[in-house]
């Protein structure tokens, strides 16, 4: 993991100082809310309906047991004992007063962490596949970029006033789980003769104009990425559209320009690039910041553990557990396991002081002190040996954090929706929670198998509906809380938008619905392998819509 | 509505004359980008000294011809939001190699000002920030990850500076 040096905790020392001034300005009156909003914003600090919510920047999804473990602190001494990881990758608390606030930035400082650009028209954490580093399918580590590209995009002087809000994601597998297909910017790392490069794509996004990003260059190498993302955020800045806020991410202006002529002028502005506005990225530099990213300290082992064999011949709990959450490991011997943040009837993605403090524990005693938090609001210990799996199951068990359900039907994506949010039109957390009361039966959710249901409770699509495989927006009708189905939407590399199926339903009508699509599935199925979103792709939306609306 | 630059709070010599105003004979004057290309041979032979004032939307390359005639140039920020004058800067100073004075004009933050200070302006005329404050506001920062137009070395590079 990446430690921080002189300059790097200089950066965050005074950013630190530099809020809390900010924020005495504000408490004293010295400065107006108006005047306050785009400070507070550049750092991560939002009016919600009933209090200052902080976000924590959780760089590429990594974190540490020492930082793990300041997260739980900041959640027992400053929020009301939880915090609730994103599908950014980050953590965000509901409960923090203000004041408080420079006082949780310093403790922060002093793991490394902190807030910068966490909101605002600025560009925003990088993120990356939760596996980065572990999983078998990745042709080389995607962080150490990621580390570059935050770097580089801190406090960068031009690009802190965007027309909007900037979101890149980075990742070097095949199988894209960083879903960099809807990201303003998406990054997949490719080789090509010896040198290593990025395939970049841009004006992905959800929200109200759910678009898949175009390909403006099949591969730009790595001594001229940080320059090639230069050029894309200047033409973005002086010509994204500032008159109307939901057509003013870049999505809009690569659509309305067209992904030609906007990689044209992307392409113009590259080369008009003079040596003295390169920023020349020594080597010495990306070989430093790559060292960090070091594999970890693996011993030889077998492909296949006796423990590991017998504990799962003799808990069937954790025989399920381990078929469902875990992920294939690049080192023999070793696996990546979820620890779901989705309990039946639990808030999505939240977690608790002391669930905290298991998972640091966790990682620093059985995990090469490494903890990611990914997309789908989950957790990850990226390198744990076969030979300790029980053990951890056990003491996650004990923790409530063994939910056996990584990427089924009850593992969804939820926004915080109209219970926390002043954006909200409906509710989300009970939807979700009504759903998964409907699948908590283990054999029926397994017999469904992989399936991403993905809520949002208002159209800025936070709960990323529009490429749930099922995906629900919540809507308001007159006051009354309505819900959209779409079907076959997907992030990953064959990324798509769902198709809304029919007219909104309203709240209770929403598990029943879900229930019959999942059954309709299941009859139409060529066998149990055929994924969902596959049979989706295959026989499209009629079937389903048939057999919701056709009593009607 | 003060002006400061270098340090210092400054008198302002210069007069904007909004687009369709009368040229006054005299003194220093800053025009809109739109007045200045309709007959730039011109103006830029009158007897006194001209500048511009660039509104968001203005390519600062339409200036190239005659960025050394020019004493001032203006960028406008009519809402802090709008950030499209930073790229403007950064083009005048790094691309376009404009030496001049470059002012920031319009709705100017305290908090903006390093931003500023770092895409190439060198004087900020605003009303949301005393001297004290913007003097302030230019020391919070003592090291910077990317190169911009203050000619600071960045700490990708710093890092393997010889000692």
């Amino acid at each position: 993991m990446y430690r921080y040096d002189e300059f790097d905790a200089k950066i965050v020392k005074d950013r630190v100082d530099q809020f809390r001034g900010q924020v005495e300005r504000r408490l004293s009156g010295e400065i107006l809310e108006d005047e306050f909003k785009p400070l507070r914003l550049q750092n991560g600090v939002y009016l919600q309906l009933h209090a200052y919510m902080l976000r924590v920047a959780i760089p590429y999804g990594q974190l540490n047991a020492a930082r793990m473990r300041k997260l739980s602190k900041i959640a027992r001494d400053y929020d009301r004992g939880y915090g609730h990881m994103t599908t950014r990758q980050n953590i965000q608390y509901n409960w923090v007063a203000l004041k408080d606030i420079p006082d949780v930035l310093e403790e922060l400082a002093e793991v490394e962490m902190h807030a910068i650009q966490t909101s605002g028209n600025c560009i925003r954490n990088v993120t990356s596949d939760h596996f980065a580093g572990a999983t078998k399918d990745e042709i080389m580590d995607p962080r150490p970029w990621c580390e570059i590209i935050r770097q580089w995009s801190t406090f960068h002087p031009e690009f802190a006033f965007l027309p909007r809000k900037f979101k890149i994601a980075v990742t070097a597998a095949e199988h894209d789980r960083a879903a960099i297909r809807v990201h303003d910017i998406g990054l997949h790392m490719r080789q090509r003769d010896g040198v290593v490069g990025f395939e970049v794509h841009v004006g992905g996004g959800q929200g109200r104009t759910p678009i898949i990003a175009a390909m403006v260059n099949e591969f730009v190498p790595e001594s001229e990425i940080l320059d090639y993302l230069e050029a894309i955020m200047r033409v973005y800045n002086r010509f994204g559209r500032r008159d109307n806020k939901y057509k003013a991410r870049i999505k809009i202006l690569v659509t309305e320009t067209g992904p030609e002529e906007f990689t044209r002028l992307v392409e113009a502005e590259y080369a008009a690039q003079q040596a003295s506005e390169k920023i020349a990225l020594l080597q010495a530099e990306i070989d430093r910041i790559h060292a960090y990213f070091a594999p970890p300290a693996f011993e030889d082992k077998a492909e296949t553990s006796d423990a590991f064999e017998r504990a799962k011949a003799a808990d069937p709990a954790f025989a399920n557990w381990a078929k469902i959450n875990l992920h294939p490991h690049k080192q023999p011997g070793y696996t990546s396991i979820t620890i779901s943040l989705k309990p039946i009837a639990g808030l999505a993605g939240d977690a608790t002081d002391s669930q905290m403090a298991v998972m640091a524990h966790l990682a620093e005693t059985y995990a090469f002190d490494d903890i990611r938090v990914t997309h789908a609001q989950n957790v990850v210990l990226p390198h744990v040996a076969l030979d300790d799996l029980y053990t951890v199951y056990r003491e996650l068990d004990a923790a409530g954090l063994a939910t056996a359900n990584e990427s089924l039907i009850t593992d969804m994506i939820v926004c915080p929706g109209l219970d926390y949010c002043n954006l909200a039109n409906a509710r989300s957390i009970p939807v979700g929670q009504e759903i998964q009361k409907v699948f908590s039966d283990p054999a029926y959710e397994q017999d469904i198998g992989k399936l991403h249901i993905n809520i949002s409770g208002c159209i800025n699509a936070c709960g990323h509906h529009h490429v749930g495989h099922i995906g629900i927006l919540g809507v308001d009708r007159k006051g009354e809380e309505y819900y959209q189905i779409s079907l076959g939407g997907r992030a990953d590399e064959k990324a798509a938008v769902g198709q809304i199926i029919g007219k909104a339903l309203r709240h209770e009508e929403v598990p029943g619905a879900v229930k019959t699509i999942v059954d309709t599935y299941r009859d139409l199925r060529t066998s149990a392998d055929e994924k969902f979103i596959d049979a989706v792709e295959r026989v499209g939306v009629e079937p389903f819509q048939e057999a919701i609306y056709a009593s009607e | 509505m003060p002006l400061i630059k270098n340090g210092a709070e400054i008198e302002d010599s210069w007069t904007f004359i909004e687009e369709g105003a009368e040229l006054p004979s005299s003194g220093c004057i800053s025009l809109p980008l739109a007045k200045l290309i309709e007959d730039p041979d011109t103006i830029l032979a009158r007897n006194q000294q001209i500048g511009v004032r660039l509104a968001p939307a203005d390519d600062p390359h339409e200036l190239t011809p005659f960025l050394d005639r020019i004493a001032l140039i203006e960028i406008d920020f009519p809402k802090y939001a709008d950030g499209r004058g930073f790229s403007q800067a950064q083009l005048l100073r790094r691309r376009l190699g404009y030496t001049g004075e470059l002012r920031a004009v319009g709705e100017v933050l305290r908090d903006q000002i390093l931003y500023m200070n770092r895409s190439g302006f060198d004087a900020y005329q605003t009303s949301r920030a005393d001297l004290p404050n913007v003097m302030k506001a230019l020391d919070e920062y003592s090291a910077y990850y990317q190169p911009a137009a203050d000619g600071q070395t960045s700490v990708f590079s710093r890092r393997h500076a010889k000692a």
